[in-house]
């Protein structure tokens, strides 16, 4: 039998960016609050001295375990799903801090046109521009709209960037400078302005310098250590929420931590169509706790905000057959139909590849959304094209060889000797759309360690998405031959969707709009069904914007805390819902 | 099914003799001994005297050699038969060969390494989800779909390199040519009919004995393999540091001698 415990204002399921945003804005308005995260008490501590390539990069260990929940994966509709076993092809951020701890830190605003695809495509293109097969909506607010939550977020996370020169004018500068410049970023830099784009340093949630946040969080500068994606940061340099909002809600009273929390079920009322909180497993002992709450946030990443309300019988299922229901629609992300570009290998140049830090790089966006024109396009949408110093150890670069060369043997062995600092690559960074045919539900045959199904991934290309990449690879093989490569590979286009979820990148499913047909939240993320239930993070993106998500998932969570405190002032819906033409 | 006939390890055991194993691994040839490694297995042929019949050919020395100190740690913990465990050597060895630009996968421990990644978490699969039903001629799609965890499969693959070499070139895996050791590779590697398993693809074995030699070759010696940092030596990788702010910007390669993860964490209980 489940303990019921003291009702609460707000209770938070997850405690990454998005859970963590969330409960450091309630937690500074003085609402009591209690985060709930699945996965263990990680402190900075965790990640001093474990810089080490095979445990993180290959073994993962900073990944969920997928021993007793992981997302089984399909392409067709009428397949039977597999699950993904392994954490190769399946990373999900665990514990305190979730994914936003390890990752890279690449910062991209997404574009006014993004926030308003939909409309912008059909008054410039016309309506025949969309694809039959595309679900392409708005997203239910514009880019002004979002941008003080981005600014806030920016601030927050000590954002060291520098003026794109195509973006739209910032309210504020970046809260810190650019990174420092190597030489394979002068090159990349050098070779786009020869062909008349506009290169810049990619934003980092790395620290160029020392820096307090608005709330009073000390970062410190980075120090291009290099173990950096995929690890925690030694020095509580890089941009994450251990460094920022998860302190800044633990430094008040009103808020409380509880990890090792397995939140299994939001409680859900029909008759009043309210949410009165929610059921987890103390995961040390086994015992279940019911935490009653005013408000409830999930932000547990897109996959287990969508289970949850799965599980929990709230909002329609989105059956593609019938093309009716709404939870699991537009399930959308960046997969192998992303990030392809070339690798050029140059034989009289040696790079210092070791260095780096997660968001070191530079990038054009002179081919980003619809910033270039499309009329005879037969893709929408575009993205950055970068090129990124990471930092790279010795597994990752013996795998810097030529497509011919054997990958084992003593051919192997002298091929990746030589070109293991001699390799640069550069890649794509499009926008990934939603189809009808994509969607997640539950599995009907795989089940997690409670006996609950596990989430099901139904996904395959649609139009365009191998259009967008041959474009991108054709744009970096141009950049790539200026830049003076002796040997250029073009990464080759893939057949289909590989089912390997391996960037973090995953989102929609739960996603936000103006019209309750085609969006489970108005836009500040709270149910449409279900007023004092907010779902937060890249569940609600619509689509997938042609960058990385993570600076939009992190504006849109002070967005969604903005509007808990509202609805907790009113109690009442925060947006009407508008019928637009059908998506 | 009786498999009796198809024990070739049992079979061949006594016909095996020390100089032809280090003859056909290579580790005769280049000059490094993997000290640790004939420890292990020279005395599997009941032939303690190692030390006064350095391969190399230059007669007994009492000192250690550098790359035995510390070998304490170099015993078997999971492969249970010294013929699984010959097998997986010799085909490192293949996999990662020593010639002129460095040693190969068994003087660098890459044989030990893998050994003790069996013993792991790793090699039980102790993260995966691990529910059925299972399809293993999946894997190549989905990513691992065995019911076999990975320790299995080493040994299920080794077994059967092991068996395609008696069968096939009439010897044990790590006593034929290494040219034919390459060619039952080959087999593997493009899953040959010829090499059929039950339970799990031949391919699928072969990337994992490549990637985990690999591993071996570049990990950090902490784990066993990448002896004396000499993979890192090669690659001209550093090792784990505090940062380098001090050289991001600078035009010309950097090279510096490296440093493990012991050091950087200071070597302290
Ligand atoms: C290797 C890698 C590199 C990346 N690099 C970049 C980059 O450079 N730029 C970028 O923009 N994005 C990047 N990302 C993506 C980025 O990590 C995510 O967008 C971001 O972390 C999402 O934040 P979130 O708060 O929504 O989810 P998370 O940070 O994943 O937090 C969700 C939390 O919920 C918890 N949780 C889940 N289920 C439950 C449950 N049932 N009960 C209780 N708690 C639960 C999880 O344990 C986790 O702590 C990267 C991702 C990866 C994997
Ligand atoms: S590269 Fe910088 S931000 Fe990344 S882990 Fe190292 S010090 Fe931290």
């Amino acid at each position: 039998m489940a303990k019921k415990l003291d009702k609460v204002d707000v209770v938070v399921v997850g405690m990454g960016w998005a859970g963590g945003i969330v409960s450091a804005e309630m937690a500074k308005a003085g609402k009591k609050v209690v985060g709930l995260e699945k996965g263990d008490h990680i402190k900075r501590e965790d990640y001093i001295g474990v810089k080490d390539e095979l445990r993180f990069d290959n073994q993962f260990q900073i990944m969920q375990e997928l021993k007793k929940d992981t997302v089984t994966s399909r392409n067709e509709i009428d397949e039977t799903a597999l699950p993904i076993r392994t954490r190769k092809k399946m990373q999900i951020g665990a514990n305190l801090g979730g994914a936003s701890v390890h990752w890279a830190g690449a910062s991209y605003r997404y574009w006014p046109y993004e926030f308003e695809i939909r409309s912008k495509t059909i008054e410039k293109y016309g309506k025949d521009k969309i694809p039959e097969d595309m679900n392409l909506q708005d997203w239910g607010l514009t880019y002004d709209e979002m941008e003080p939550y981005y600014e806030k977020w920016e601030y927050t996370a000590g954002i060291s960037g520098e003026q794109d020169p195509n973006a739209p004018k910032r309210n504020k500068p970046w809260p810190n400078p650019p990174l420092l410049e190597s030489p394979s970023l002068r090159l990349f830099k050098d070779a786009c302005k020869e062909l008349g784009h506009k290169p810049f340093q990619i934003a980092a949630g790395n620290m160029s310098e020392n820096y307090e946040n608005p709330d009073g969080e000390k970062l410190n500068a980075c120090m291009y250590c290099s173990y950096c994606t995929r690890h925690g940061c030694d020095f509580d340099a890089k941009s994450d929420p251990l460094a920022t909002v998860i302190p800044t809600a633990m430094r008040h009273d009103n808020f409380e931590l509880r990890t090792r929390a397995n939140v299994r079920r939001v409680i859900y009322d029909k008759d009043s169509k309210k949410a009165t909180g929610v059921l987890y497993v103390d995961e040390n002992t086994g015992q279940e706790y019911e935490q009653p709450a005013e408000v409830v946030v999930l932000a547990a990443f897109a996959f287990t905000n969508n289970r949850l309300l799965m599980l929990s019988d709230i909002g329609e299922q989105y059956d593609p057959k019938t093309r009716k229901g709404i939870i699991g629609r537009n399930f959308n992300g960046q997969y192998n139909n992303a990030f392809a570009g070339v690798r050029g290998f140059f034989d009289n140049k040696k790079f210092n590849l070791y260095a780096g830090a997660g968001a070191m790089g530079a990038a054009i966006t002179d081919f980003a959304a619809d910033n270039f024109d499309h009329t005879d396009l037969d893709f929408l949408g575009g993205g950055a094209i970068e090129l990124r110093q990471y930092g790279f150890a010795a597994i990752k670069s013996s795998g810097n060889i030529k497509s011919g060369t054997p990958n084992w043997g003593a051919e192997y062995k002298k091929e990746s000797l030589n070109y293991a600092h001699r390799m640069l690559q550069i890649w794509y960074t499009n926008n990934t759309f939603s189809y009808w045919h994509n969607y997640v539900d539950l599995d009907p045959t795989y089940k997690d360690e409670y006996g609950d199904p596990l989430l099901r991934v139904t996904y395959k290309f649609g139009s365009g998405s191998k259009e967008i990449m041959e474009f991108g690879v054709e744009k970096c093989r141009e950049i790539m031959e200026k830049m003076g490569a002796d040997h250029i590979e073009e990464d080759s286009i893939p057949e289909e969707f590989d089912h390997e979820f391996s960037g973090g990148h995953y989102t929609g499913g739960v996603v936000m709009g103006e019209d309750p047909e085609t969006s489970a939240v108005n836009n500040y993320l709270q149910m449409w069904d279900v007023d004092n239930l907010f779902v937060v993070g890249g569940s609600a993106f619509p689509q997938f914007g042609g960058h990385h998500p993570t600076p939009t998932i992190g504006a849109l969570s002070y967005r969604a805390a903005e509007g808990v405190e509202k609805y907790l002032k009113d109690k009442k819906p925060l947006a009407k819902a508008k019928k637009t033409t059908k998506a | 099914m009786s498999n009796d006939e198809k024990r070739p390890h049992e079979r061949n055991e006594k016909q095996f003799s020390r100089r032809d194993f280090l003859k056909t691994t290579g580790v005769a040839t280049g000059g490094i001994l993997a000290g640790s490694l004939l420890g292990g297995v020279v005395t599997h042929f009941g032939d303690s005297g190692l030390k006064d019949q350095e391969p190399n050919g230059e007669g007994g020395t009492n000192e250690t050699p550098e790359s035995q100190k510390g070998n304490l740690t170099d015993a078997r913990v999971f492969f249970n038969r010294k013929s699984d465990f010959s097998t997986l050597a010799a085909a490192a060895e293949r996999i990662f060969p020593e010639d002129d630009l460095g040693p190969g996968a068994i003087s660098l421990g890459v044989p030990y390494f893998i050994d003790k990644q069996c013993h792991s978490w790793w090699g039980f699969n102790g993260k995966n989800y691990t529910d059925g039903p299972h399809d293993f001629e999946k894997t190549p799609e989905f990513g691992i779909q065995e019911k076999l965890n990975r320790g299995q499969i080493f040994k299920l693959g080794l077994e059967k390199m092991n068996e395609i070499a008696n069968d096939e070139f009439d010897g044990n895996f790590w006593e034929i040519d290494s040219k034919d050791q390459d060619e039952i590779l080959k087999k593997f590697e493009s899953n040959d009919d010829d090499v059929k398993m039950n339970g799990v693809r031949a391919d699928v074995f072969f990337s994992l004995l490549r990637d985990t030699t690999i591993w071996g070759v570049y990990a950090d010696p902490a784990y066993g393999g990448n002896r004396d940092m000499e993979g890192w030596k090669m690659i001209e990788f550093p090792g784990p540091r505090m940062g380098w702010a001090n050289i991001i910007q600078e035009e010309e390669f950097h090279k510096e001698a490296p440093q493990s993860l012991r050091t950087y964490q200071g070597g302290k209980m």
